[in-house]
């Protein structure tokens, strides 16, 4: 290091090199501080609202009455019929890519794609759903329909990452599979995804979390903003519904300051949901880790 | 499933089953692989009916080259260069918040940061990419308005700085997590080399590193500005819905995204010709960013090659 800080007819070389430290140091520290003071503002405004009133209230006009109750299990369902249309879909496309295609202008087609697919705005995606599920499967605003839109959305995100965890397992564990005379889905169904499967929830993770902030493709599906009832199971595919990243938007666009501090308060509910996910994950991901080891 | 194939393996007097559960299963994986092809299929399809509808109505020329976007006023004039105005005002001055900051705590975090740091600030900034973009708009409206009107007191209540300053810290993590990733990718070698010749970090840092590096850093705008120009609903609740051809950030604009918003919010009928813009504006969304995204993954992938 002190060859490095040779300074030799440029007397401002250190102190320039010094100077340039602190600037990439400082834009750090601002991040963090970004963060932090955004965060703080959220629970500064939302905390004095939340009750079990608020967690248990149908959205109301009258501010101290309005509650966040349709739109979490709203929002709830939708993830959850998300996951299971975006799951299985994911990682069987991870797996065809990875382990059964060889390689060919087919797959680096199908991988440009996905990527593609990753970059492509969610509202666009919004109209796809609107022209296909909404209007031509006529599931009407149904949580069918937007479950299955957001998973056209995180459908990418599950992909990617079930395929850097299948990458991942070592060769040798394929190798030994096929040497005891395993086939191709028995090495993949006993040996590659129980390996992967960590990899895989943090990428599912990460994706029903999207799902979960998404509001701009509910909008063009055009889903409601005031719901008096919660989804059943039995009508899935007809009922309205709403969801909290729609209540958030709804309860900021209002001008009056009192729907602003509901809206702070549904964030901390929405935030702690996502929290509480990523802990899940963090949670699954420690107890495969700790089970499979090379 | 798992009870199926475990039988398969344990009887070899039916190979035949196991053969055809095989090529089933080998199908279905084909299956989901397609699904991704169908959704960009879907995507163009859509957009490009609707919009061919919508060119029925209002001429392509008059779309593209219009001057005045009041779809939903009578005159109605169908003209698209406002809301491209609007939105590449919020896409350029988010790019200017997050350009210099992101590439700054790149820089620091490839290059000078010790590795606690690394895993304090790269999981934070994390955080700050997985919080939803609506959360950003209520930010942007409960938050930076009145610091960005107290600033520059002309400023309305939704105005464009707001939309930049929330998009612009939207698109930070990406900037430095891709960019860092860059950084981090150029060759030990070139670094020493550097050293050998007498270079002090800085020289490195800013002579060697970060030119070696400079298409995937590229790459990483494009990425971002690409992201800035397709969110939603930051945007709409923090820069208006006013269509204007302005390049002053201190006036309300309205950007693609946002005009899509207001429509879908609305009762507009929806075999109307205003109602069907949103699908020509998707359609022009689509392929401005699709355009970006091509070229940055061009990019990265050249640069990937350059150095494995």
């Amino acid at each position: 290091m002190s060859l490095a800080e040779h300074t030799n007819g440029r007397p401002y070389a250190k102190a320039a090199s010094k100077l340039f430290a602190a600037a990439c140091g400082g834009c750090t520290l601002l991040c963090v501080l970004t963060l932090l003071f955004l965060l703080w503002n959220i629970l500064a405004y939302g905390w004095g609202l939340l009750s079990w009133d608020f967690l248990t209230s149908f959205p109301s006009r009258f501010p101290e009455k309005s509650g966040i109750y349709g739109s979490l299990i709203g929002s709830l369902y939708l993830i959850g019929l998300t996951a299971l249309f975006a799951v299985p879909v994911g990682v069987g496309a991870a797996i065809y890519l990875e382990e059964f295609a060889p390689p060919s202008r087919w797959r680096s087609f199908v991988q440009t794609n996905i990527a593609n697919l990753a970059g492509v705005p969610s509202i666009v995606y919004g109209i796809l759903g609107l022209g296909l599920f909404v209007r031509s499967l006529g599931l009407g605003r149904s949580v069918v329909a937007g479950a299955l839109t957001l998973s056209l959305v995180v459908l990418p995100i599950v992909i990617l990452a079930s395929q850097e965890a299948l990458r991942a397992v070592p060769r040798s564990i394929r190798q030994a599979s096929f040497a005891l005379g395993a086939t191709q889905w028995q090495t993949v169904w006993h040996q590659l995804l129980p390996a992967a499967t960590p990899g895989i929830m943090t990428g599912v993770i990460l994706a029903l979390s999207r799902a979960l902030g998404e509001a701009a493709p509910l909008v063009a599906l055009g889903t409601a903003t005031y719901v008096g009832f919660v989804p059943t199971l039995s009508t899935l595919w007809q009922d309205d519904f709403s969801a909290m990243p729609m209540q958030i938007f709804t309860w900021t666009e209002e001008p009056k300051k009192v729907f602003h501090e509901i809206a702070a308060a549904g964030i901390v509910v929405l935030l702690t949901v996502l929290i509480a996910m990523n802990a899940v994950a963090v949670l699954i991901r420690h107890r495969f880790s700790k089970r499979l080891s090379w | 499933m798992a009870s199926a194939t475990a039988n398969a393996a344990s009887k070899p007097a039916s190979p035949s089953f196991g053969r055809r559960l095989e090529s089933c299963i080998h199908a279905l994986l084909i299956g989901c692989a397609a699904i991704s092809i169908f959704t960009t299929v879907g995507i163009v399809l859509v957009l490009l009916v609707e919009s061919l509808q919508f060119f029925r109505d209002v001429s392509i020329v008059e779309f593209l080259t219009g001057t005045k976007w009041t779809p939903l006023l009578s005159p109605k004039h169908y003209g698209i260069l406002p809301l491209v105005c609007g939105t590449m005002l919020v896409a350029g001055g988010s790019a200017l918040i997050a350009i210099p900051l992101g590439l700054g705590t790149a820089v620091y975090l490839s290059e000078y940061a010790s590795p606690t740091v690394r895993d304090v600030v790269k999981p934070l900034l994390e955080v700050l990419a997985g919080i939803p973009s609506v959360v950003y708009g209520y930010l942007a409206v409960v938050v930076v308005s009145p610091i960005v009107r107290a600033v520059l007191p002309s400023a309305g209540l939704f105005n464009a700085v707001n939309a930049c300053v929330v998009v612009g810290i939207m698109i930070l993590p990406m900037i430095v997590s891709l960019s860092e990733d860059v950084l981090r990718s150029v060759p030990r070698s070139l670094r020493e080399g550097g050293y050998a010749l007498g270079a002090n970090k800085f020289d490195v840092t800013v002579g060697i590193v970060i030119p070696a590096a400079f298409s995937g850093v590229v790459a990483s705008f494009l990425l971002a500005i690409s992201r800035a120009i397709g969110e939603t609903m930051a945007v709409s609740l923090a820069a208006g819905r006013t269509p204007k051809m302005t390049l002053d950030p201190r006036e309300s604009v309205q950007t693609m995204t946002s005009y899509i918003v207001q429509v879908s919010q609305g009762d507009t009928p929806a075999d109307s010709p205003e109602y069907r813009a949103i699908f020509a504006v998707g359609l022009a969304l689509f392929v401005l960013t699709l355009a970006m995204n091509l070229v940055a993954q061009w990019i990265l992938r050249r640069v990937r090659e350059q150095y494995e």
